[in-house]
């Protein structure tokens, strides 16, 4: 065989290898003899440094060899921590994803006006649920989960993450959405807990944070689908994430999802809070586009900044989500969005979360424009900006911005020596 | 188990359903959490509404604010009257324009009620000394906000009564807010 098994070799000449491997071991003795053996295994590689050290024991970490890594948003904005040790907005390096779950550890992050993270010790945190109910109750964590949870996919979006021109890769147009898996209690489990009155409308949810972010939200959401979430991607909610305890607002914006959550004030008016007013708008068209996540998609696979190595084969590889349910059909198009071709579904769509979409493609070389668009169960579609410019009635140029959230189509530019570059530069 | 235990059960839980539906509805099922008292609920409910209900006694002008603005260290990251500082402005550049909108996202001035100003200092500043505010340092800085942005003149003492009435410029100048329901398009007749 061709290879170079000398690492194996120099493991097995100092012995360490044969102390610490559990494969090795059943081979040791016919090998300890002679211990110039070349191992018929190509390519074998040299142990990870520190393999079997306590910590990695304790808490695995990645190769290193994936270098994947969060960036502050947007491109040239305030970093984070900055120079107080604030964290504003931190963006999840989509290029790299693969399936439907984010990483906790590379899950985004943004906060209500900058924030530091609380070290909150979980024996010590409470949930209060007052206001317009028969029986105020305050919740332990150690009650939250002795209480029936669910456990649910979920994407979080920031209102904030819109592509730019500026923006050169997807972690930069989009990478301000991620999705995991959320275990918790249904908020509609101890409002019924609770007895929420008749008069109730809105509910105030707030953080145990430094500036104690508070945000109204209309009680039907409650009722719905929020959950007290405690648990994430299989481990204990981060503290950049909430930790101990977040609220899920499934498919509304971000800036809901509170994290650190303390208090639930059921109220019968918006409370117009710092957030709430930052929520308000001029045009109620605007408005109503709002709260709710629209459909959206992106094509991951290839994005900016990445390079095709040569023509032929190629899985596109993209996300679709949307806030109002589950995503129902992903079409890509390969030639600027003359022709649009229905997507494959890796695994079924869940509602308000990430479902990967795959496309099989053979390149011919030239250059050209791949896009993404999404429809949702409610029979939502995800827009192009230049039909959203006729919509609102403005010209699509370059200084068009699209109102409210903008979920609208990401061209990818793909040059005829394989740089693929934002369609939008 | 013997059907003769059975049969009394069945024949009790409907006239439960029947006599006390509403009550069955809202009744607890698991028992699990601790009634906060009053006390507790006191001190943790910071929220103020529009109607100032929760609002704690206290009062002061624009006067007493300016002086707290630089005592208070505001002036070092919002500037020394609003504007120039690396935090957000809370004065307008453009505070002739007769369009509130076009004179920028400023908390002073577009907060649709002054409770949403006196909630804010509150809750989140000064930066790292959140809740260190007494209610009459709050109160008037509050109206020392509202004085830099011709809301309210500067003898004006804010207080429980008088702050939830100030007049802000925006009056109802702003879109009514979504009336979400679930499984339902954001915007009835959009395209999209």
């Amino acid at each position: 065989m061709g290879s170079k098994p000398l690492n194996r070799r120099a493991l097995l000449k100092n012995g360490a290898a044969l102390a610490g491997g559990l494969t090795l071991g059943a081979a040791a003795p016919a090998m300890g003899a002679q211990q110039t053996l070349e191992s018929h295994h190509a390519p074998s590689w040299p142990m990870i440094k520190g393999n079997s050290d306590k910590n990695m024991v304790a808490y695995g970490d990645r190769s290193k060899y994936v270098t994947s890594v969060r960036i502050a948003h947007p491109v040239g904005g305030r970093p984070s921590p900055d120079q107080f040790g604030l964290t504003f907005h931190i963006a999840t390096p989509l290029q790299d994803s693969v399936g439907v779950i984010t990483p906790s550890s590379l899950h985004y992050v943004a906060t209500t006006r900058g924030a530091f993270m609380p070290d909150i010790d979980p024996k010590e945190h409470r949930l209060m649920i007052h206001g317009l109910v028969d029986r105020p109750l305050t919740f332990t964590m150690e009650d939250l989960k002795r209480l029936p949870s669910v456990t649910r996919l979920h994407f979080i979006e920031c209102a904030g993450n819109r592509s730019s021109r500026a923006a050169k890769n997807v972690q930069q147009t989009h990478g301000m959405v991620s999705c995991a898996e959320w275990t918790g209690v249904l908020l509609s489990a101890l409002l019924k807990e609770c007895g929420v009155k008749g008069s109730a409308k809105w509910f105030v949810a707030e953080g145990a944070e430094e500036v104690k972010g508070a945000s109204s939200m209309p009680i039907a959401k409650a009722m719905d689908d929020c959950i007290l979430a405690y648990g994430m991607n299989g481990e204990a909610v981060r503290p950049q994430n909430g930790f101990p305890l977040r609220l899920m607002v499934p498919g509304f914006e971000g800036i809901f999802h509170t994290k650190y959550i303390r208090r639930i004030k059921i109220v019968d008016q918006y409370y117009m809070n710092y957030n709430d007013f930052g929520h308000l708008d001029q045009d109620a068209k605007v408005a109503a586009l709002e709260y709710q996540i629209g459909p959206k998609s992106v094509i991951t696979f290839p994005s900016g900044e990445q390079r095709l190595p040569g023509k032929g084969f190629y899985e596109i590889s993209g996300l679709a989500w949307s806030g109002g349910g589950a995503i129902k059909l992903v079409e890509v198009s390969t030639d600027g969005g003359k022709k649009w071709n229905k997507a494959e579904f890796k695994g079924t769509p869940q509602r308000m979360a990430f479902t990967r979409f795959g496309y099989p493609w053979n390149w011919d070389g030239s250059e050209t424009e791949i896009l993404s668009r999404c429809t949702d169960e409610l029979g939502q579609a995800q827009p192009t900006r230049a039909q959203l410019a006729k919509y609102w009635n403005q010209p699509y140029d370059q200084t068009f911005r699209v109102p409210g959230l903008d979920n609208s189509v990401q061209p990818w530019h793909i040059a005829s020596d394989g740089s693929v570059t934002n369609g939008f530069a | 188990m013997g059907s003769h235990k059975i049969l009394p059960f069945a024949f009790v839980l409907p006239v439960l359903i029947i006599g006390g539906a509403s009550v069955l509805a809202q009744g607890p099922t698991y028992r699990i959490g601790r009634t906060p008292t009053p006390e507790e609920i006191k001190a943790l409910d910071i929220s103020i509404g529009p109607t100032g209900e929760e609002l704690p006694p206290g009062r002061g002008n624009a006067k007493e604010g300016a002086t707290l603005y630089r005592t208070k260290g505001c002036a070092g990251c919002h500037g020394a009257q609003g504007i120039g500082g690396a935090a957000p402005i809370l004065k307008s550049k453009d505070p002739k324009n007769p369009d509130v909108w076009a004179r920028e996202r400023i908390l002073p001035l577009r907060a649709p009620f002054a409770t949403t100003v006196w909630d804010y200092i509150n809750r989140g500043m000064p930066l790292n000394r959140e809740g260190t505010l007494t209610p009459d340092e709050v109160y008037s800085l509050t109206a020392f906000l509202l004085f830099i942005n011709d809301v309210i003149p500067e003898d004006q003492a804010l207080d429980q009564e008088s702050l939830p009435k100030v007049k802000m410029p925006i009056g109802d100048k702003y879109a009514p807010l979504p009336d979400w329901k679930p499984r339902t398009k954001r915007l009835q007749g959009y395209p999209f």
